[in-house]
Parts: C-alpha cells; sequence; structure tokens
C-alpha cells in the first residue's frame, strides 16, 4: 500500500545544503501498525511530512495505494490528504471553542459530505475512538488531555483515510493517559484493521507497534517485527 | 465546501471574538452612514433650493431695467435695475411678437411704509396685473387676488402676503383677520381684498413680505410714472426659453433704439440658467461631502485588513490544521475572504441604517429637507462588499500560501 523508494530530502542548495533523507526505502501493507523511532535530528518529522504528503521527496519515489504521489502540485497533495490521510498531532489541533461533533466533521466539510451522512460518521468515528456520546456536544476546550487526543483521533479516522499518521501523539500527556490513547490505536489496527504510522521517539511507545523501525541520520538502521512476535510471546 | 458551511465558520470566527469584530465593523459603520447621509442632505439642500427657485414661478424669463447713464455722457452710473426703461408698452410688444411666450406680466414695484391700525411697517409694494399671480405662481389663501378690472379701474385695493399680515394685524393673526381691514400705503388708504398662501423664504427675497396692488394704481398713486421695474414672462415650455429670452433681447433692442447690445439697457434672466448654476455648486458640494466620507470608508477597509492580518496570524495552526485535512488554497482564501466580507457587509447594512436615520433625524429637526435615493443605499452596498473583498484578499491570500508544515509548528 505503502512503497517508498530511495527517498531523499535535502533543504537549501549549495553549501549550505543539508541533506535530512539519505535514501530511504521501505514498504507498509494494510492494516499494519508501525513505529517509525529516532532520535531528532535523525529525519523522522521529514519523512512523516513525506509520508503525508505534506511535503514531497527531492528524489525517490513515493507510491501510495498504487499512485506516485512524489511529484504533485500543492493542491493535489491537498487532495490526497483530503481522501488517504488521517492525522494526530502532538499539539492535538482541535479547533478552539468548537464542538466536539464538529471538530470531528471538519475533513468532512472538505470532502463534500453532506449533513446527515457527516454526523452519523463523526459519531462512528467518535465510538471507534473510545468517546462517550455525552461528550459529543461539549467543546473543545472543556476535555482533558485524554480525550482531546481521542477527538483528534476520530477526526483523523472520519475520513476512513488509508493511513493513520500519529506525529508524537502521546507527547503531550501523561504516561497512563497516554497508555490509553495508545491502546486507542492497538484497537483500531486490531478491530478495524487500520493502518497506522505512529512517529515517536520514546522507545515504550514505539513497542505498542507491532513493527519498529529506526532511524538515525537520515538512513533506517533497522527494521523489524520480531519484537511483536516477542509480545505475542509474552 | 457548502455556502452552509462557510456561513457557519464565518459566524463563529466572526462571534469568537465579539469586541474586535464589532470595533472594525464600527469603521466600515461610520464610513457607510456618513456617505449615505451626506449624499442625502446635498441632494435634499439642492432639492430644496431648486424648489425654491420654482417657486417663482416655472418657465420664468424676467426683464430688468439696465443701469441709468446720466444724460451727460459721463456714464455715471446708478446701478443696474435703476433706469426707467422698460414700459407697458414693451411688456405689450413682447406679448404680441415673440413666439412662444405663454404670458407677460409687468410689474411695478418699490419700498413704502404701510400703516394699519397703530401698527406699521416698511415692505415691498408690487403693482402687477391679474396674469402675475400664475406667471409667478402666487397662491391665494384667502380672498381673491388682483383682477383685471381692479387694474384697469385704478382700485385702490391690497393683497398681503403672510407675513405682511402678522407683522400689521399681530403674531396671532390669521389670513381672514385681514380680508376687508383698510391699510395705509404711503398715506392712501388701500382696501385688503385678500391673503397670498406662504411660499418660505428664499434667499435674499422673502416672497410672504409682499403687498401686492394693482398695476395702474402703483403707477398712479405710488411709484407716479408709466415705467415698469420688471416684466415677468412665461414661455410656454422649458425648450422654447432659450429662444424666447434671445427674441425678446432683440426685440427691446430694436425698441429701444440700441445697435449695440453690450450697451443694452436692460436684461433678461433665465430661471434655468440660475438653476444649473445652483445646482452645479450644490453637486460639487455634496461630491466634497461624499468625498471626505468617502476618506472614512478607506480608513474602516484597512482597519479590516489588520484585523484579519492579525487574524491569520494568530490562527496560523488552525490553517495549517486545515491544510493537513485536505482544504485546498481556494477553501482557505475563501474561508477568509467569507470573514472579511461578512464584516463589511453587516457594517454596510447598519450603516445604511444609521445613514437613512441621520437623514431622517435631518429633516426632522427642519435642517434641510433630505432625499435618501435607492441608488446611493445600493452604491453604498456594492462599495461596503468591494472593500470587504479588496482588503480581505492580501490577509486571505496570505493564509492560503502558507506552508502547511511551519503552519503547524507555528508557536
Amino acid at each position: 500500500m505503502i512503497d517508498i523508494r530511495g527517498i531523499t530530502k535535502t533543504y537549501g542548495s549549495g553549501d549550505m545544503a543539508f541533506q535530512a533523507l539519505k535514501g530511504i526505502s521501505f514498504g507498509i501493507a494494510d492494516g499494519e501498525f508501525v513505529a517509525i523511532m529516532g532520535p531528532s535530528g535523525s529525519g523522522k518529522s521529514t519523512l512523516m511530512h513525506i509520508l503525508g504528503c505534506l511535503d514531497t521527496p527531492t528524489s525517490g519515489s513515493y507510491r501510495l495505494d498504487e499512485r506516485d504521489v512524489s511529484a504533485l502540485s500543492d493542491d493535489e497533495l491537498a487532495e490526497i490528504r483530503k481522501d488517504k490521510i488521517g492525522f494526530v498531532f502532538q499539539s492535538f489541533n482541535l479547533l478552539p471553542r468548537t464542538t466536539v461533533l464538529r471538530n470531528v466533521m471538519l475533513p468532512l466539510v472538505y470532502a463534500g459530505v453532506g449533513g446527515d451522512e457527516r454526523s452519523a460518521r463523526a459519531a462512528r468515528a467518535l465510538h471507534a475512538a473510545g468517546m462517550q456520546e455525552s461528550h459529543f456536544t461539549h467543546r473543545s476546550n472543556e476535555l482533558s488531555g485524554g480525550q482531546v487526543q481521542r477527538v483528534a483521533i476520530a477526526r483523523a479516522l472520519v475520513n476512513e483515510p488509508s493511513l493513520i499518521l500519529a506525529d508524537e501523539p502521546t507527547g503531550n500527556l501523561d504516561t497512563r493517559t497516554g497508555e490509553v490513547v495508545l491502546g486507542t490505536f492497538q484497537k483500531l489496527n486490531e478491530e478495524h484493521g487500520s493502518t497506522i504510522v505512529l512517529i515517536t521517539h520514546e522507545p515504550d511507545v514505539a513497542e505498542h507497534a507491532k513493527r519498529i523501525i529506526h532511524l538515525r541520520d537520515g538512513r533506517i538502521v533497522s527494521d523489524d517485527a520480531s519484537h511483536a512476535q516477542r509480545r505475542a510471546a509474552l | 465546501m457548502t455556502f452552509k458551511d462557510l456561513l457557519h465558520e464565518t459566524y463563529a470566527a466572526l462571534s469568537g471574538n465579539k469586541v474586535r469584530s464589532g470595533l472594525t465593523m464600527l469603521g466600515i459603520v461610520i464610513g457607510i452612514s456618513s456617505v449615505i447621509a451626506m449624499v442625502a442632505i446635498g441632494q435634499g439642500a439642492q432639492s430644496s433650493i431648486q424648489s425654491n427657485i420654482q417657486s417663482l414661478g416655472s418657465n420664468l424669463l424676467q426683464v430688468t431695467p439696465g443701469a441709468s447713464r446720466n444724460a451727460g455722457g459721463f456714464g455715471v452710473s446708478s446701478g443696474r435695475g435703476s433706469a426707467h426703461t422698460l414700459t407697458l408698452d414693451d411688456a405689450g410688444a413682447i406679448g404680441s411678437q415673440v413666439q412662444g411666450v405663454a404670458a407677460v406680466a409687468p410689474e411695478a414695484s418699490g419700498r413704502y411704509q404701510i400703516a394699519a391700525k397703530g401698527t406699521n411697517t416698511n415692505t415691498s409694494v408690487v403693482g402687477v396685473t391679474a396674469a402675475y399671480a400664475s406667471v409667478r405662481n402666487v397662491q391665494i389663501d384667502t380672498g381673491s387676488f388682483i383682477s383685471d378690472q381692479n387694474d384697469s379701474s385704478g382700485a385702490k385695493v391690497a393683497v398681503l402676503g403672510p407675513t405682511v399680515v402678522t407683522d400689521l394685524f399681530g403674531d396671532s393673526a390669521v389670513p381672514s383677520d385681514a380680508v376687508g381691514q383698510t391699510i395705509r400705503i404711503n398715506q392712501l388708504e388701500f382696501k385688503v381684498i385678500g391673503v397670498t398662501a406662504a411660499k418660505g423664504g428664499s434667499g435674499f427675497s422673502n416672497q410672504d413680505d409682499m403687498v401686492y396692488v394693482p398695476l395702474t394704481s402703483a403707477q398712479r398713486y405710488l411709484s407716479g410714472g408709466k415705467y415698469v421695474t420688471a416684466i415677468n414672462v412665461q414661455a410656454t415650455d422649458a425648450g422654447s426659453m432659450a429662444q424666447a429670452q434671445s427674441d425678446i433681447t432683440s426685440l427691446l433692442l430694436g425698441r429701444h433704439h440700441i445697435s449695440d447690445p453690450t450697451q443694452a439697457d436692460f436684461s433678461v434672466l433665465n430661471q434655468n440658467d440660475l438653476i444649473s448654476t445652483v445646482s452645479s455648486v450644490t453637486q460639487t458640494f455634496t461630491l466634497l461631502l461624499a468625498a471626505i466620507a468617502g476618506i472614512s470608508l478607506v480608513v474602516g477597509g484597512i482597519g479590516i485588513m489588520n484585523m484579519m492580518l492579525t487574524t491569520v496570524t494568530e490562527r496560523t495552526r488552525e490553517i495549517g490544521l486545515r491544510k493537513a485535512i485536505g482544504a485546498t488554497e481556494r477553501d482557505i482564501i475563501r474561508q477568509f475572504l467569507a470573514e472579511a466580507v461578512a464584516l463589511t457587509l453587516i457594517g454596510g447594512i447598519i450603516g445604511v441604517a444609521i445613514g437613512v436615520a441621520l437623514s431622517y433625524g435631518v429633516t426632522a429637526l427642519g435642517i434641510v429637507e433630505t432625499s435618501v435615493s435607492l441608488p446611493s443605499v445600493l452604491l453604498a452596498f456594492g462599495v461596503s462588499a468591494l472593500i470587504g473583498i479588496v482588503f480581505g484578499w492580501y490577509p486571505a491570500r496570505r493564509a492560503a500560501r502558507m506552508n502547511p508544515i511551519e503552519a503547524l509548528r507555528y508557536e
């Protein structure tokens, strides 16, 4: 489903040029739960931006659902993001003073989904993300951190994307709340078959995924699913 | 994104910071309301001046004597209108020989002391014929106007203006109190047979402060000559006025044996010239007022732009999010443009309401009869929407062009 070959990304030019990604190749199949790990400066954010179609690679190819998306225009990328990708951010990025339901419906507004179907799908996504019906009409600033992140997950789900990209989703949460949110991701992956890519620098967080890709200085240093078997054996 | 969604987003954004939205809107409200009020006042002043001039009579030409020069030939002038060069025969000739003349009403006027029952006043006494009433648009309130019979018999009768009635018979006197009374003009007794309806003052000549007597009586008892001080000519229609004016000029030049038109001992005033002169003055004035108000509109527009730029900066992360979940540049432009246009349109509606209210207020206070015209209201709406688009465009485009990655990272 995701097929990345020889991706590089260079910022700046000439003597000032900085190569953030130095040729990365991997594939992700439908229904995988992958963590991309690495210290800061390893290029994981850059990789996430490219995977999320927020940016394009300097060279190499990126095929998402059989379509080459490595050289599209801004508006074409926006279309891809709308149809195929759901984002969960470290800082949640919910609209303030707006109800939970309305926040989750936002991607459907841009996708041109009609009114009735909109609220039905938003409610379904909220249920899937573990939110209770009674919270649907609350404003986003009236929720706890864990609830806010689950609303953000519901927002990422609502469009039934091919790929959910979570960028340090537990970075602003305490450990216990973080566990709940990560549990939500696992549940989505196992019960709904959602494809999830989790970007993090914390090994504890990455452990929740079935496969971990380690990045360092713009290169993949390890890509193993062995810990999943290890976990399954426990 | 449907129109309903757009409205919803716009409402949410503007109501999110009501004070700021309100203050920004205030700039547009002040601009639009002052444009509407200023134009209404200007147009009101123009139409009130025009109707004042028209109340003097319609399609009116007025022949007045020129300056008298003394016979010695040194050219000492006594001033325009002082010459005794116009006669009743001139008036008759105009009536019978000039095309396009509907009526001719000569007059002989002067200022005299007028007394009644111990009070007295000094005012214009105008000797007129019966035709004067229709030519100069004089309406009778009570009694009757000077008739041709009064004129031919040289009757000592008088018709008073409403101001004269109150001057002579007290502030509370009504027109019917005066009719039948006897007044003394220049020590001679005249019987009051009518009172004219009030016209209101126009400029320096108060049309209500007049006493009308038969022309023959004025010449016989008051001015003591066969001269007239003015000949009022009513043209058949507005189109024939210019022709009638030049025909009258050449007829009188011939009758007065003057070959050089610059030496004419009379002048012919055309009412239309007066109206167009006054109109152009008031139009310039209206334009000036509207321009000043227009400046405040531009200032209001800059206020909108300022607020929108602040909003775009404040909502950088929101813009980043919207782009991340699939909003195109067009979606973002539309959203921010809608906010700016909503501000100016709502401001425009409130501004029109206040402007109309101000205009009615000015009318109600009796300062000037204003008229709010539909075109100026439509123009105000158009301009306010346009200001929203013009001043909202730059901030909206700035928002749309943001890089989603940087926007999401913005602190």
